[in-house]
């Protein structure tokens, strides 16, 4: 991970690698105190989601679950809970992208990333920082989501194995998407506009088999349901809980996310060296 | 307007901490840098004057590593700003005219976030973070939000950080723009601190006065080229804008001190004498001692110094020092 040389020769110190850790863990305390002291933004990305959850259970739930194949009408909010939650969760993490996509966008407008760019710092490690906090923010999140779930009856029957392969797919997922969310955050001409390409990605999850399942959907969409990164990451999600059929979903989650968090790790560090100049 | 500065500046032999040959520098189709030289002595405060747009930030940004020249070569203590950026950066400091604090964090957690990027260790952090506050004048402010600071204070605080390491190279650009007199002056003493130390400054500033009162030597950047460079007194030589201005009571007295200081000019409706003079004490106490001699009463007296406006209009012709759109 020597990003910082990318397109030049080594740096004659060699010994300023061994900084990039503590670096990143720097940027990283950095942009929790951001989030502890200025807890706007954080308090939307993580409530957003609740608000979302009780409104598709409570609201569209008992018709959309009465549709779910194989459900008796009468218990249909019961069973859409269990269908939509793995979907809410990811919704969750999609939705986390607009606010790191915000808050990078803020602080590349600011002097002090042109400061960062005079001292020899690991690129990466600025990155980073920014990375590992709206990764946690993410977690904390879907955390909370769950909670609200466990309270209005999702009940997982997972076994500590399961839970423990779901949060790790989950952190994964999430560190995916936040490096995504850096990326589209880092490309915005301006903070007012930096939310709008993590936008789409909200979007993804409700063309998945996250809230309806797919084959309801016309024939296009269907297509396209099956073939986008959050199908597997919410029949892994829901497999490894639920115990419904996880299929390939887990292997082909995972390499989604491996492509995502080198995507935009690579997005990221080729702006950077570009954006950061007033 | 004396600058004291006479006595620095001139010492042979001292090693080039800046060395910039022939950079150029544009974007898209407009020339921001054509073939600029530039040479800075270790341990010397040099001014890059000039009117906005003439490329003084541009200059900085390069030498900071923050963009990369088209031509041309420059190095900051023998390291390259290409090949060897993070050699340059392990010993310059950059203090921006776009303050570069991190507005959500309080001075003090500013301060710290440099040391711990500059790998200083706890306990010696502590110690840097605390003498820069007191030095800086920001202990009762350190632990107040940023949006409490004032223009000044901001100022002071980015200098600071820029200081966490004690960087052998310095880089203030337009370091005083907006603040008031008193900011001013504080931020003028820290920069003599500097020196005193051994730190080499490059500066950049629209304000003949600024360079005057701190630079051993000032380069003048216009359109992208070095029109000029020199001592102060060198460059002001260039300058013929200096006068003194006495007014007088009546016609009469203005008859009388006109054959008195000979080499004057008249302005009869303003009853005025214009006395050339380069600024110094000397100049205006000869005339006024002239006067004397003749028992003549001076009602007001101004002096007239040569300012940017002046210079520009020595070295490149044209009138307006602040707009260089042709």
């Amino acid at each position: 991970m020597t990003a910082t040389t990318a397109q030049r020769p080594p740096a004659p110190g060699a010994a300023r690698q061994s900084h990039v850790v503590a670096d990143a863990l720097t940027m990283l305390h950095r942009n929790l105190l951001h989030m502890v002291r200025y807890p706007g933004l954080s308090v939307f990305t993580i409530v957003g989601p609740v608000v979302l959850l009780l409104f598709f259970v409570f609201v569209f739930g008992g018709t959309l679950g009465a549709g779910l194949p194989g459900v008796d009408p009468a218990g249909g909010r019961a069973a859409y809970v269990e269908y939509v939650l793995p979907g809410i969760l990811l919704l969750t993490i999609a939705g986390s992208a607009g606010g790191t996509a915000t808050t990078v966008a803020m602080d590349m407008a600011e002097g002090i990333t042109a400061r960062f760019r005079t001292m020899a710092i690991s690129r990466a490690a600025v990155l980073a920082g920014h990375v590992l906090g709206n990764t946690i923010q993410a977690i904390i999140a879907v955390a909370l989501v769950l909670g609200v779930g466990l309270l209005i009856g999702f009940r997982p029957t997972a076994g500590p194995i399961e839970w423990i392969a779901a949060a790790g797919l989950i952190v994964l997922i999430a560190y995916a998407i936040t490096w995504l969310g850096v990326a589209m955050g880092m490309q915005a001409k301006s903070v007012e506009t930096a939310s709008n390409w993590p936008l789409l990605l909200m979007f993804l999850p409700f063309l998945s088999s996250g809230f309806v399942p797919t084959e309801s959907m016309p024939q296009g969409m269907q297509w396209f349901a099956q073939y986008q990164p959050f199908t597997p990451f919410i029949e892994a999600v829901r497999g490894l809980l639920l115990g419904t059929p996880l299929g390939g979903s887990v292997a082909l989650a995972i390499g989604w996310c491996v492509v995502l968090a080198v995507g935009g790790y690579a997005w990221s560090m080729a702006i950077y060296e570009r954006k950061s100049v007033r | 307007m004396t600058s004291g500065n006479e006595q620095k500046g001139t010492t042979p032999m001292t090693t080039t901490a800046i060395d910039v040959r022939g950079l150029r520098k544009s974007y898209g189709a407009k020339l921001v840098l054509d073939d600029v030289d530039l040479a800075v002595s270790a341990g010397t405060v040099t001014a890059l004057l000039g009117p906005n747009g003439a490329g003084k930030t541009t200059t900085v940004h390069i030498l900071s590593t923050l963009l990369r020249p088209d031509g041309g070569t420059a190095a900051v203590n023998g390291c390259d700003v290409v090949r060897d950026p993070d050699g340059v950066r392990a010993v310059i400091g950059l203090t921006g005219q776009f303050s570069a604090v991190d507005k959500l964090l309080t001075g003090e957690e500013n301060l710290l976030l440099m040391a711990r990027l500059r790998h200083l260790g706890a306990k010696r952090s502590k110690t840097r973070v605390a003498e820069l506050l007191e030095q800086f004048d920001l202990v009762e402010a350190a632990r107040k939000p940023l949006a409490t600071y004032s223009g000044g204070m901001q100022r002071r605080l980015d200098l600071a950080m820029t200081l966490v390491a004690t960087p052998s190279v310095i880089f203030l650009d337009e370091p005083t723009t907006g603040l008031d007199p008193r900011s001013r002056h504080t931020m003028w003493d820290i920069v003599r601190g500097l020196v005193a130390d051994g730190t080499t400054v490059l500066l950049t500033t629209q304000n003949l006065a600024e360079a005057d009162e701190l630079a051993d030597r000032i380069a003048v950047l216009d359109g992208g080229r070095i029109v000029a460079e020199g001592t102060p007194d060198e460059l002001k030589r260039l300058v013929p804008g200096g006068h003194i201005r006495l007014r007088f009571a009546d016609a009469a007295a203005l008859d009388a001190a006109s054959r008195v200081l000979d080499e004057s000019a008249r302005d009869d409706a303003g009853l005025a004498l214009t006395v050339p003079s380069h600024g110094g004490v000397r100049a205006l106490r000869t005339a006024l001692d002239r006067l004397d001699a003749a028992a003549l009463e001076v009602d007001d007296l101004s002096i007239h110094t040569p300012d940017l406006d002046d210079v520009f209009f020595a070295l490149t012709g044209r009138l307006d020092a602040k707009g260089t759109e042709s």
